[in-house]
């Protein structure tokens, strides 16, 4: 294999792992603090808000619901509005970014749910605000299940990063169907399959690692 | 230091295709808990324990009612004001209700933390209340490291962080095993001792009141249905669930065999059988066989136990009385005229 080839499949690798912190970083941002809305506006929590948890709710689920491949198209013009392109990583990485924001509400809110209530309510009768009670009972309780949920979440992002070079994405799934797919070269599309094996990996072990640090039970 | 007037909490569960349906947990109940002392209220599960305790700190919102909290009245406090009023009011659980990702001294001082409290005045006052609790050596651990009674050990010295007035007991020793039980109601006690914490408990184990309650009320259906002094309740108990309650406490009911062979109405050649309750001086005083000679009648005794509860002795015995219809009655008379309860439980035919 030429010295080209290799570096074109490096540049792939960091162009992939570039997509997949970008998507994660940002999503998660965004995506905590909306799967904590979720949860403590929830009727009898909290921050009850039955109307805005059902508005929530209904936005979180239409998110969840459109497949990535159309998702990656229809907001075309909003990426072009962000990033001013409609090809490559940064492209990529806007509805990567969307599509993974209702995807850790989802899990946030899900490893809220895992924690007794008891917790809560002893909090309350020590006299903690709703804002205490979530920053010092609900996420910390929650940190292990987020971890989870993050981890999903990336290993998730690999595989849609993938989906993006379909599109003219860059990364290792572009390479992959340029290289490998459109020129027929299987060496090619062996590396590329390795590599996002070992890096699905890596990232499940890492994620394995923190679970294991911050659960206490 | 507490008191509860005409406090009631009535849920409404709505069902789809029927019409919104009300429950009653609590109905008019009142209640006072005079300063320093312990006050418990004990009832079957369902019968509103849990609403009671819950609406003294204002977990459950009462629907009707006021609640009284050292001169404060408590329904009545915007939301910052009653956070300020909670740190006043100390509360465990049956299930402890630990945080797990906290260390035993972050979680005694998560009171204090959320009251703002600078780091080493938190130290000062954290590490004594571990002391307290016999778990200063435990500071680092975490709550899945310890033993049920250890947890609640640590409850209760999260629950005194914030040095409060009054602290509520939610079945706190519900899920202990005796032994351990016995050692948190000792820690119970000599809290409300020396630091003069007026405690409110809740329990459906009779064990839990004779062992360290002053007064006790008995819940049935959201109702308070009973109020007493501890040594009053157990000795002459006022409503039928009282007396279930000590009956099955005392696990004094008549022998299976007799139940059977219990007719309701006297007959020809039956003898009463009856349940002997008496305390005080009774205990020492030889009443049977000063029966059997003033009223000459026999006493057949089926069962009989000696209880002291707190610094009352009480007596308790299930017999039967042998003699003419006569002879019974006046010995009944004989017994309530010292200060003897007197129950009839039934008649039994004599076989000879």
């Amino acid at each position: 294999m030429s010295s080209a080839m290799i570096e074109l499949i490096l540049q792939a690798t960091l162009d992939t792992l570039y997509m997949v912190a970008i998507s994660g970083f940002i999503s998660t941002l965004v995506g905590l603090p909306l799967g904590v809305m979720l949860y403590v506006t929830r009727p009898r929590q909290i921050l009850a808000k039955p109307l805005l948890n059902q508005v929530l709710s209904i936005i979180t689920n239409i998110g969840r619901s459109i497949p990535f491949i159309i998702l990656m198209v229809a907001i075309i013009p909003f990426t072009r509005m962000l990033v001013g392109t409609s090809i490559g990583i940064n492209a990529a990485s806007v509805p990567l970014t969307i599509a993974a924001i209702p995807f850790v509400a989802r899990l946030v809110e899900a490893a809220l749910n895992e924690i007794s209530p008891g917790l809560v309510e002893a909090a309350q009768a020590m006299g903690a605000t709703p804002w205490q009670i979530i920053a010092k009972v609900l996420i910390p309780e929650a940190r292990g299940g987020i971890m989870t949920g993050l981890t999903i979440t990336v290993v998730t992002l690999v595989s849609y990063s993938a989906m993006a070079g379909a599109v003219g994405g860059g990364g290792l799934g572009d390479l992959g169907i340029r290289y490998g797919y459109n020129r027929f070269n299987p060496t090619i599309m062996m590396i590329t399959v390795v590599i996002l094996v070992v890096m699905v990996q890596g990232f499940q072990s890492l994620g394995d690692y923190l679970v294991r640090k911050s659960d206490r039970k | 230091m507490i008191e509860l007037r005409n406090v009631s909490k009535t849920y409404f569960s709505s069902h789809k295709g029927s019409r919104t349906h009300a429950v009653h947990a609590l109905k008019n109940a009142s209640l006072t808990v005079p300063k320093g002392t312990i006050h418990g209220v004990i009832g079957l599960s369902g019968a509103g324990k849990s609403t009671l305790i819950r609406c003294v700190n204002l977990l459950e919102r009462p629907t009707s009612g006021s609640v009284i909290v050292d001169d404060q009245e408590m329904t009545r406090l915007s939301r910052s004001a009653l956070n300020r009023s909670r740190h006043r009011i100390g509360m465990i659980f049956q299930h402890f209700n630990l945080l797990t990702t906290r260390t035993v001294f972050d979680n005694v001082a998560l009171p204090l933390e959320l009251m703002g409290q600078k780091r080493h005045t938190v130290r000062d006052r954290v590490i004594p209340l571990l002391e307290m609790v016999g778990l200063a050596d435990k500071a680092n651990q975490y709550p899945a490291q310890l033993s049920g009674g250890q947890k609640q050990r640590v409850a209760i010295a999260r629950a005194l962080a914030s040095k409060p007035q009054v602290l509520l007991c939610d079945e706190a020793t519900s899920a202990l095993d005796p032994q351990t039980t016995s050692s948190i109601l000792e820690l119970l006690r000599d809290i409300n001792h020396q630091l003069g914490i007026t405690i409110l408990l809740i329990t459906h184990e009779m064990e839990v009141v004779k062992s360290i309650c002053h007064r006790v009320s008995l819940i049935s259906d959201g109702e308070l249905v009973e109020d007493s002094e501890v040594g009053d309740f157990f000795t002459a108990p006022r409503t039928q669930l009282g007396r279930e309650f000590l009956n099955d406490f005392l696990q004094l009911t008549p022998p299976k065999e007799l139940i059977e062979r219990l007719l309701d109405a006297p007959g020809d050649n039956t003898h009463p059988v009856v349940r002997l309750t008496f305390s005080g001086d009774a205990v020492s005083t030889p009443l049977i066989s000063r029966l059997a000679r003033e009223c000459e009648v026999d006493v057949s005794i089926l069962q009989a136990k000696v209880e002291s509860i707190q610094e009352r002795t009480l007596g308790l015995m299930i017999a039967e009385l042998l003699g003419t219809p006569t002879q019974t009655q006046q010995a009944m008379h004989y017994l309530e005229s010292h200060q003897l309860q007197v129950e009839v439980l039934g008649h039994v035919q004599r076989n000879d």
